[in-house]
């Protein structure tokens, strides 16, 4: 075994000094989801077609942002490329700090990728990243629970329905919760779903003038309605519930309904991991009778930064992981149910990905989202669970440590609401808003 | 006759050592099971401690992901180094201030204990921009010398109440002998001392080892030790639980190992002077 | 004993290490101090001038600052605390006559071994996690509902992880101690006719005094600045986040440098009040 390893590595080296006087070598900083751990995976063809290799760093998501962040403000270089999502890319790319990817190949085909995506990765019309998968929110949940309460999930339910649904599939006793949602801290976790979820109830983070707004009624609201409906159908602990703790929840049969990002359809319904795997339905997430649903639009994507010396190989690379073929290649290995989801217009229109199951709902699901028109009011910001301000992410973060607090029963909604109101107007303040 | 211990006494001691010792390893043990379990039977209810078919194939999944042999090298370089970096500045200082005390000694050891407490993320972007300054970022070497400045204070003053306990004359006498300063250091003190300085670089070598701000944020590929190989398995998506045991064995194995080994050395120099 | 000679070679030897903890210590305490009277925010184009004391006053007037403040203090004295007490305990009983006491010893320190974010994430998911951690298929076996740890109980079970991980530290230092205890006064006092406890609170402790403060200063040290058991467990929230890890919210999450930096002075002056505080009663210590 271990000889075998020393082999490898031998044999790596050897590779390396070999192909070194043409190829390049790329750091890649990425957060450890599956799709990205699938494409570390398949890291060699990348390397059989260009000669490039791949030193990767794989860092857990709140990791990963610090770690990215600080090197690129302070223009590091300790990376080629970059795994950002939807919130840092406009705004590094209007800070110069990424290489804008306007010159990629005919044969990658930049007009395949849905406008939703390819729109929320650019600044001023230039695509700064290329999305590897994108993402909406929508309903996941047992089909077999929802018949036996006696109830049919609509198509496009509201939220009455699915607090109604909660209550009456939740069995304490057989560990089995109506509905599990996040209640994590973090912008990206709790926050994320709690401002979606509030763009239906008519909420928005600020006015047009930038003031905060959680002193509205439709905050109190949205907080209200969530912290009943969890208490009542939500899991023990759910106030430190993230994506992942949920999934986890969900694929042990644990949930009744899962409201999330749609990339976790792949995982719910894959037999191998979860116990409920034929028993899952999808439908899009809800909303409140106003005319927006609560559906967010996210994009894990692939950025240079500014500077770096291997610029080309480093678009290669890009044009490689973000490119039909790279999806055909993993359909080849792992079936089209596993293909990082999202991206391409031609994905859907391929027959074998639209026998899916869940293929048409994730679509629908990021067709309706629009961040450039997220609230019922008008909001002076883009974007729809973020507001794509650099300030957002460490506003939001200590927001949602003030729900998070209210969810766990240690402060009334009222409480969080007024604290989280003085602390976003103090950060406005400090940055020059208001 | 008081003094006399019982049979009786002796396993009730024994009992009670026994159970509080096992409690306390016991999260590290159901770590190192759990490591050998399927995602299923890891979060099995009732869980299941010692019966369950043992796996292998946590490890092998996690060795197919990351290069663990690369990370442990760089753990083991960056620690090591400096460790004995620190070392080697901190006995010539240790020296003169327990052998030529001045009036300002206890400040100057009092200040360097002070410099520990600066919380490490309110310098990390002046740190930052140095090391792009200097090109150490991702650098074994940047890592080496930021631990053995983080460590030297402790250093210092673990190996000062160490040489404080050899008593002063011994090295008078090979002064008379007409030892110069560098061989009384050498040939004398150091092999007194040896426990001391075993033990202090033991104890640095932990610390180096366990440290997870500045060895995270200060590498990407080629110097990340094993914290950072741990930051890729925290909450990944899905079960997770047996692979992160996998990791987390991985990652405390080499060090827990090497304590065990050399437990006896650690505890004879870990006195700090406390004892008199 | 000292010569003009050897003094002045003593100088030169201490010279090394005064000088590079003085630059580590200076240069980047120069850099924050001059970070923190200016506004620096690196997502809007980096430094904008000269605020005077902006960031020190906002600091310190956020809601934040001051439950972060007893945050910090209630962490590093409940482990304190616990560390010292069962660190006692143990150490006696350690000390007594028993079977096996080596391999006892091996597990007691172990979790000395085991690096912060390793041991916040065990505890986290595999003991704490209300749904399939260890203690809730604990609770739910007796009939109990599961403590939710790291929400309803956030900073006892911070205070716990911590304390597991330095408990060793203060049994061995304290292990040391005891079993340099004279025997013969013990016995002699025995005679006497005084109590366990009497012998407990007139000889034992009183020898254990010393090594008592060095566990208190070294961990003190340390647990000021803990920052992963926190981050991976709760990050910040359920009343958790202590100075240093404000701070990291404000240098790393809102990425506003300047109002870190001031953070990190008001860090470095509590640190020097808690080491004053504890220099005068080790100060005295070493001078024994």
């Amino acid at each position: 075994m271990l000889s075998k390893k020393l082999l490898c590595l031998s044999s790596a080296v050897a590779m390396t000094v070999a192909t070194s006087a043409l190829a390049d070598t790329l750091t890649i900083a990425t957060v450890n989801n599956g799709d990205m751990i699938r494409m570390q995976g398949l890291t060699d063809d990348f390397t059989k077609k260009t000669g490039h290799t791949v030193e990767w760093v794989t860092l857990e998501e709140n990791v990963l942002r610090q770690r990215v962040t600080t090197d690129i403000t302070t223009k590091g270089g300790a990376f080629d490329i970059m795994t950002i999502g939807m919130y840092e890319t406009p705004i590094w790319g209007k800070n110069g700090w990424l290489v804008p990817l306007n010159d990629l190949s005919a044969e990658y085909n930049v007009g395949d990728i849905l406008p939703a995506m390819s729109g929320g990765l650019s600044h001023d019309g230039t695509l700064f990243a290329a999305p590897f998968y994108g993402e909406s929110s929508m309903i996941m949940y047992r089909t077999d629970l929802m018949k036996a309460a006696g109830l049919e999930m609509p198509d496009a339910p509201s939220w009455s329905f699915i607090a109604k649904a909660a209550r009456a599939m939740t069995d304490r006793d057989k560990e089995i919760n109506g509905v599990c949602l996040r209640g994590k801290a973090g912008w990206g976790e709790g926050g994320a779903f709690i401002t979606a979820m509030s763009n239906s109830f008519g909420a928005r983070w600020f006015d047009e003038n930038w003031n905060a707004q959680f002193d509205t009624r439709e905050w109190s609201d949205t907080l209200n309605f969530y912290v009943n409906m969890m208490n009542d159908s939500g899991p023990p602990g759910f106030s430190t519930n993230g994506f992942n703790e949920n999934l986890s929840l969900f694929q042990q049969g644990k949930c009744g309904m899962w409201i999330d990002a749609t990339v976790a359809a792949s995982f719910v319904t894959n037999p191998k991991d979860s116990t409920v795997a034929d028993k899952v339905g999808f439908a899009l997430a809800p909303d409140n009778g106003m005319g927006v649903r609560s559906n967010w639009l996210w994009a894990w994507a692939l950025a240079i930064p500014a500077g770096t010396q291997k610029e080309a190989a480093a678009k290669q690379f890009i044009e490689w992981a973000t490119s039909t073929s790279y999806i055909e290649l993993v359909a080849s290995k792992e079936g089209w149910a596993n293909v990082p989801p999202g991206a391409r217009a031609s994905l859907y229109e391929n027959p074998n990905y639209k026998a899916v199951p869940f293929a048409q709902k994730t679509l629908d699901s990021i067709l309706s989202a629009d961040p450039n028109n997220s609230t019922v009011d008008p909001s002076p910001y883009v974007g729809i669970q973020f507001a794509a301000i650099p300030e957002f992410a460490g506003i939001a973060t200590e927001v949602s440590q003030e729900f998070s607090a209210a969810y766990a029963g240690q402060q009334t909604v009222a409480e969080a609401l007024a604290k989280a109101q003085a602390l976003t107007n103090d950060a406005m303040e400090a940055a020059g808003y208001r | 006759m008081a003094r006399k211990i019982t049979n009786n006494r002796k396993i009730i001691n024994t009992a009670a050592a026994w159970g509080i010792g096992l409690l306390i390893f016991f999260p590290i043990l159901w770590t190192i099971l759990t490591s050998f379990k399927t995602e299923a039977t890891a979060i099995a209810d009732p869980p299941v401690f010692l019966f369950f078919d043992w796996t292998m194939e946590n490890y092998s999944v996690v060795q197919e992901r990351s290069n663990y042999g690369r990370f442990l090298w760089n753990s083991i370089f960056i620690a090591g180094g400096s460790t004995i970096l620190g070392i080697i500045v901190a006995i010539p200082a240790a020296w003169s201030m327990a052998f030529v005390p001045s009036k300002r000694t206890k400040d100057i050891l009092l200040w360097m204990l002070s410099t520990k407490m600066l919380p490490a993320v309110g310098v990390l972007y002046p740190i930052y921009l140095l090391f792009i300054k200097f090109g150490l970022l991702d650098s074994v070497l940047g890592l080496t010398i930021v631990l053995m400045l983080i460590n030297l204070p402790i250093i210092v003053w673990m190996l000062y109440t160490y040489f404080r306990e050899i008593p002063g004359e011994i090295l008078e006498a090979s002064r008379m002998d007409g030892a110069s300063l560098k061989s009384e250091i050498l040939y004398v003190l150091t092999p007194m001392a040896v426990p001391g300085i075993a033990s202090t670089l033991l104890l640095n070598f932990i610390l180096a080892w366990n440290e997870a701000f500045w060895t995270l944020n200060l590498t990407a590929a080629k110097a990340a030790p094993l914290t950072a190989f741990i930051a890729s398995y925290s909450s990944p998506e899905g079960l997770f639980y047996a692979k992160l045991s996998a990791a987390s064995t991985m990652a405390i194995a080499p060090i827990l190992v090497l304590g065990w080994f050399s437990q006896k050395q650690l505890v004879r120099g870990l006195t700090f002077g406390a004892v008199k | 004993m000292a010569t003009q000679n050897s003094r002045s070679a003593a100088r030169l030897m201490l010279a090394p290490a005064v000088i590079l903890l003085l630059g580590w210590m200076l240069v980047p305490l120069t850099m924050t101090l001059w970070f923190s009277f200016r506004k620096y925010l690196p997502l809007r184009g980096g430094d904008q001038g000269w605020v005077g004391l902006d960031n020190y006053v906002r600091f310190v007037s956020s809601s934040s600052f001051w439950p972060s403040v007893q945050t910090t203090l209630i962490i590093v004295g409940g482990v304190l605390v616990i560390t010292v007490v069962f660190g006692v305990l143990l150490a006696l009983l350690l000390d007594q006559p028993m079977w096996g006491q080596g391999i006892v010893r091996i597990l007691v320190i172990a979790p000395f071994f085991v690096m912060p974010t390793v041991s916040a994430l065990v505890w986290k998911n595999i003991f704490m996690d209300p749904v399939n951690g260890l203690f809730a298929h604990l609770w739910k076996f007796f009939g109990a509902t599961p403590i939710e740890w790291l929400s309803q109980a956030s900073i006892q079970s911070i205070v716990m992880i911590v304390s597991w991980q330095w408990l060793p530290f203060a049994t061995l230092i304290l292990l040391t101690a005891v079993q340099s205890l004279d025997g013969d006064q013990l016995e002699a006092s025995e005679m006497d006719g005084a109590k366990p406890l009497q012998r407990f609170g007139y000889i034992i402790l009183p020898h254990l005094a010393r090594a008592i403060t060095i566990v208190v200063l070294i961990q003190t040290i340390f647990l000021l600045s803990i920052f992963a058991e926190i981050f991976v467990t709760t990050g910040g929230a359920f009343g958790t986040k202590t100075l240093t890890y404000l701070i990291f919210q404000r240098v790393l999450e809102s990425q506003n440098i300047g109002l870190g930096s001031a953070g990190g002075i008001y860090a470095v002056i509590l640190a020097n009040i808690v080491a004053i505080f504890l220099m005068r009663i080790v100060g005295k210590n070493l001078d024994a």
